[in-house]
């Protein structure tokens, strides 16, 4: 290069220069208009909407829970209690190194599989400043090694919460049903602002019957929060109102001794104060351990319920239909009496062998099948002693199968008995119009006579039984059979639930309710129950007998295999004088007896009535 | 020749004793100081609220001052020629750095914006922030300006080779302001505007190819930035978040220390990337302005060094390290207003953080060491 050109070039460089710098300059300020002009939309035009956000963002209301009611039994023995459990949980963004934390943790406590991979689930799926569970349900030993050690672990911290605890396990499953976590389809049937902060409601049983006293009304807490949603500071609150305490009509000891009777076996006992409809004893067994379904019931545990041949989780008091066989009878009896087609003292030969007039069809006796030829000459009282099939196969015949149905349908079959539990069946009083809708075929009059004992497509549950017998034992007084005992308020007050009466069953002659009564009295002590025994008190009962396969006449097919081996069923009532308990007892395949069953429950009631259930066996929270 | 430059040296010292002030003998440069005094101050006002009053932050924050001032202090003592000299060598290291960090990177298997030096954490990437101007500056002075198609081309390597492999550390934000800064000097240089016509179209038949460089978590927050609530809990959570800070500060702010956003966290990086969000909470409308003109104060104060500097070296690397300031403060406030996208650079002096504060203490430094040498007689 020259120096001429140089300098030459050197002032136009400069006077370019000094363009470009203002043409940048230009640059520049354009840019920080395009700034100050979103400042201005933000901070002017936008500024509620911002405003609204950012409130949105920092006040939070923050449901408060209320404590559950707990359930007591009548004498105010716990059932259902709330009990602390600690769950551990990670606010990941608190941590240092995660990984190392938690596999450190893992050689420290108990942590499964499944607790890791859930939690790795979630921590996907959440913003890092959330808290995230790493292991529910700690048991207090791992929550003591945390504590020991939790400044090594930043981040980690245990929560405590109230969850349901029923002290007695299996013994008051299929009454106090359980609790479990709150799923999508349930809520949309709860007022969504009662229960933001609930996680628990009752799926079954007293629990679900009873969801809204025992849930309480929920509180709120306008608080400041911050991102990870943690309370900074308290703005106001409103105190959450616990659920009322719900007592029951039960009898926890006596509902001991009744599953007790019954343990080991398939089979119902509903056991009623006939003066009120009280439930004193409400037993499905097997049952099963509703705590298990309290945190959620893992698939292990949930598998084995299921697949349980005796299925477990089923409530055989208020939902399983049984045919109710020969314990009809002082019922159908009844009806006979009260509508003047038979009388207390009209008899019939019983050789053992019924025919329809004018039909070839021949139903047996029972005794047809141990051997013996009928019970000779017999009368209502007779026939319900000796459970003479004949006798009732003509009197259901002479009677017609509509005016037999009015008088059960009186005594509450066929319909809902309307208990304070959600999962009752109705059962079916044969009909001819229930048999042409549920096996689509013709009524023959062989069914309005074997409806007479208390077979054809008869289904009742045993609380329905149960409640029946009351009526009997009341000479037609009717009561509502429910669990609620009483109420205890958030404010203490107890509210007692009052016996309600439904119509009664009125006969036209009162002193047949004494012949169908008297007749019962002897099936203990000289009937077909007396396998019953002696007892200091005066019971009047009816055993029966139900028929599962070969319900046809001829018994051909008669099982012998366990399963397939008939029901044992037994219904009574006791002092006949001034009855205080009627019960019921359904026991599948016949093992053991159903009047033994009954013995027990009745001795314990009325001679041991102020024996204390044995204390309840707390389960560890593993 | 040595023997001119002591007559050159003897010459100034006469001619300088009466008029050169304390500050003179410093080179320190009195209008830019107290640009970057008012900015320091403000700063420390809005990272004490910014990081819950956290008092050893603040701390720290003011030691990351005082040694980038050191810093300053030292780079404004070193003459003009000197940077010159050093320029391509500068360049060279800094790219090699570069390389070094990325293959380290690759073994760490993750990304790698620095490397550890005992201690010392140097970024690579912020040295090309002053190398690549400097390149550029040594380059072009000399060769004619306007530069020709040929030298442009040369410039276009010397920006986009370290550009493309900062971003591929990835650090999008950082690649971006090289870029930005680079094309700055070659404007500033004269660049015919057909090349720059050229070059737009060019940029816009390249960006298919920019978007095959970037990382799946860049091409994601340009894709968020188009469309916030596309992902309303994680990246376009920042822009949500930052957009609620400022827009609920409205004309005065919340008053400081009273900004709900910033100490509710609900403002991620609040300290850092987004400190310009907690002004715009507490000191609303009022304090972001405030803090946009001192900028371009300091902005203009940069410039008038690029204009008053008497060789073309000086004027291209002057007038580059100011655009690159202000470029810096632009994509911060335009990715934390939401009219960018995230792309993580920090608000310069505020932001609380290291190693961009020392390189832009030193680029202030090259400013006034610009500034004070220039020979008084051109005046």
């Amino acid at each position: 290069m020259s120096p001429l050109l140089t300098i030459k070039n050197s002032s136009q460089e400069a006077g370019l220069f000094v363009r470009r710098i203002i043409a940048i300059a230009i640059f520049i300020v354009i840019l920080s208009l395009l700034l100050l002009g979103r400042l201005v939309v933000l901070q002017f035009f936008q500024h509620d909407y911002y405003t609204t956000l950012s409130d949105q963002n920092e006040i939070d209301l923050v449901p408060l829970a209320p404590n559950r009611g707990l359930i007591f039994d009548r004498q105010g023995i716990l059932l259902s209690n709330n009990t602390p459990v600690y769950s551990l949980i990670v606010t990941p963004s608190r941590t240092e190194n995660l990984d190392a934390s938690v596999q450190a943790l893992a050689r420290r406590i108990s942590l499964s599989q499944t607790d890791l991979d859930q939690f790795y689930q979630q921590l996907k799926t959440h913003r890092r400043f959330e808290q995230i569970p790493l292991k529910m349900r700690l048991s207090e030993e791992d929550v003591a090694r945390f504590m020991v050690d939790q400044y090594r672990y930043p981040g980690f911290s245990i929560n405590t919460n109230l969850m349901r605890q029923y002290p007695f396990g299996s013994t008051f499953s299929h009454v106090l049903g359980y609790v479990g976590r709150i799923n999508q389809d349930e809520v949309a049937h709860v007022n969504p602002a009662n229960y933001a902060g609930t996680n628990f409601m009752g799926k079954l049983g007293t629990e679900k019957f009873y969801e809204p006293r025992l849930h309480g009304q929920v509180g709120y807490q306008r608080a400041e929060i911050d991102a990870g949603g943690r309370i900074v500071r308290d703005l106001s609150t409103i105190k959450p109102v616990k659920g009322a305490d719900l007592y029951l009509t039960i009898n926890a000891g006596l509902q001991t001794a009744a599953e007790k009777a019954l343990e080991g076996n398939r089979g119902a006992i509903v056991a009623i104060n006939p003066k009120n409809g009280e439930v004193l004893a409400l037993v499905s067994e097997p049952g099963y351990d509703p705590n298990l379904f309290v945190s959620g019931i893992s698939q292990k545990d949930f598998n084995i319920l299921i697949n349980d041949k005796s299925h477990p989780l089923y409530n055989r008091a208020i939902h399983g239909l049984y045919a109710p066989g020969s314990i009809i009878k002082p019922f159908i009896a009844i009806a006979g009496l009260d509508s003047g087609k038979t009388t207390p003292t009209a008899q019939i030969n019983d050789q053992g062998v019924y025919q329809i007039p004018g039909t070839t069809h021949i139903f047996h006796d029972w005794t047809w099948w141990i051997g013996q030829h009928g019970h000779g000459l017999t009368n209502v009282t007779k026939a319900i002693i000796e459970s003479v099939d004949t006798y009732f196969y003509d009197l259901a015949h002479r009677m017609g199968i509509d005016l037999i149905d009015q008088y059960l349908t009186a005594f509450g079959f066929g319909q809902k008995t309307g208990i304070d539990l959600d999962e009752e069946l109705a059962g079916n009083i044969p009909s001819p119009a229930s048999k042409l809708r549920y096996q689509k075929a013709p009524w023959y009059p062989g069914d309005t006579a074997q409806t007479g004992i208390g077979q054809s497509f008869f289904q009742v549950t045993p609380l329905q039984l149960a409640t029946a017998t009351t009526i009997l034992a009341n000479r037609g007084l009717h009561y509502w059979p429910h669990l609620i005992y009483a109420e205890r308020l958030p404010n203490g007050h107890f509210v007692y639930e009052l016996p309600r009466q439904l119509p009664s069953v009125v006969l036209k002659n009162s002193t047949d309710w004494d012949v169908v009564i008297h007749a019962m009295a002897q099936v203990v002590t000289k009937g077909t129950g007396t396998s019953f025994g002696q007892t200091p008190y005066s019971v009047a009962a009816k055993t029966g007998t139900v028929q599962l396969i070969g319900k046809g006449a001829n018994g051909a097919n008669r099982a012998t295999s366990a399963n397939l081996r008939n029901n044992s069923t037994f219904i009574a009532f006791a002092p006949i004088e001034n009855p205080q308990i009627a019960l019921a007892v359904v026991v599948e395949n016949n093992a053991p007896n159903a009047a033994a069953v009954a013995r027990k429950v009745l001795d314990y009631y009325l001679l041991d009535e102020h024996h204390l259930p044995p204390a309840a066996e707390t389960p560890h929270a593993h | 020749m040595p023997i001119d430059f002591l007559k050159q040296k003897l010459q100034r010292k006469e001619s300088g004793t009466q008029y050169r002030t304390i500050f003179q003998v410093l080179h320190l440069d009195l209008y830019l100081l107290f640009g970057i005094l008012a900015l320091v101050i403000f700063g420390f006002f809005i990272l004490y609220s910014a990081s819950n009053q956290n008092l050893s932050m603040l701390l720290q924050g003011v030691l990351h001052i005082g040694l980038a001032a050191i810093i300053m202090f030292v780079f404004a003592q070193i003459p003009p020629y000197f940077y010159e000299r050093w320029s391509t060598w500068v360049f060279w290291s800094g790219s090699f750095l570069l390389l070094v960090v990325l293959a380290i990177g690759k073994i760490g298997g993750g990304a790698r914006r620095w490397l550890n030096l005992g201690g010392l954490h140097l970024q690579p990437s912020e040295i090309m922030k002053i190398a690549i101007p400097m390149m550029l500056a040594c380059y072009l002075s000399h060769k004619e300006l306007p530069p020709r198609l040929k030298n442009v081309l040369m410039c276009l390597l010397i920006i986009m080779a370290p550009a493309l492999l900062t971003i591929k550390e990835p650090d999008l934000g950082t690649g971006i302001l090289l870029i930005l800064a680079g094309f700055g000097v070659l404007f500033l240089a004269g660049i015919q505007w057909r090349y720059i016509i050229g070059a737009l179209l060019g940029l816009g038949a390249l960006t298919p190819i920019l978007w095959h460089f970037m990382h799946k978590y860049q091409k994601q927050r340009i894709l968020i930035f188009l469309n916030p609530e596309r992902d309303p809990l994680n990246t376009g959570y920042h822009i949500i978040q930052s957009k609620i800070a400022i827009g609920s500060g409205g004309f005065l702010g919340k008053g400081w220390l009273h900004g709900t956003q910033s100490h509710l966290s609900f403002l991620p990086a609040h300290a850092t990337d987004f400190i310009f969000a907690v002004c715009g909470e507490e000191f609303g409308f009022v304090g972001g302005l405030f803090l946009l003109l001192i900028y371009l104060y300091i902005t203009g104060c940069c410039f008038r060094v690029a204009y008053q500097a008497q060789d073309t070296y000086a004027r291209l690397l002057a007038g580059g390290l100011s655009l690159m300031f202000f470029m810096s403060v632009f994509v911060n406030m335009g990715m934390v207003v939401g009219i960018l996208p995230v792309v993580g650079v920090p608000l310069p002096l505020i932001s609380y953080g290291g190693s961009s504060m020392i390189t832009l203490m030193a680029t202030f430094g090259i400013l006034m060491s610009i500034q004070c040498h220039r020979k008084l007689i051109g005046n």
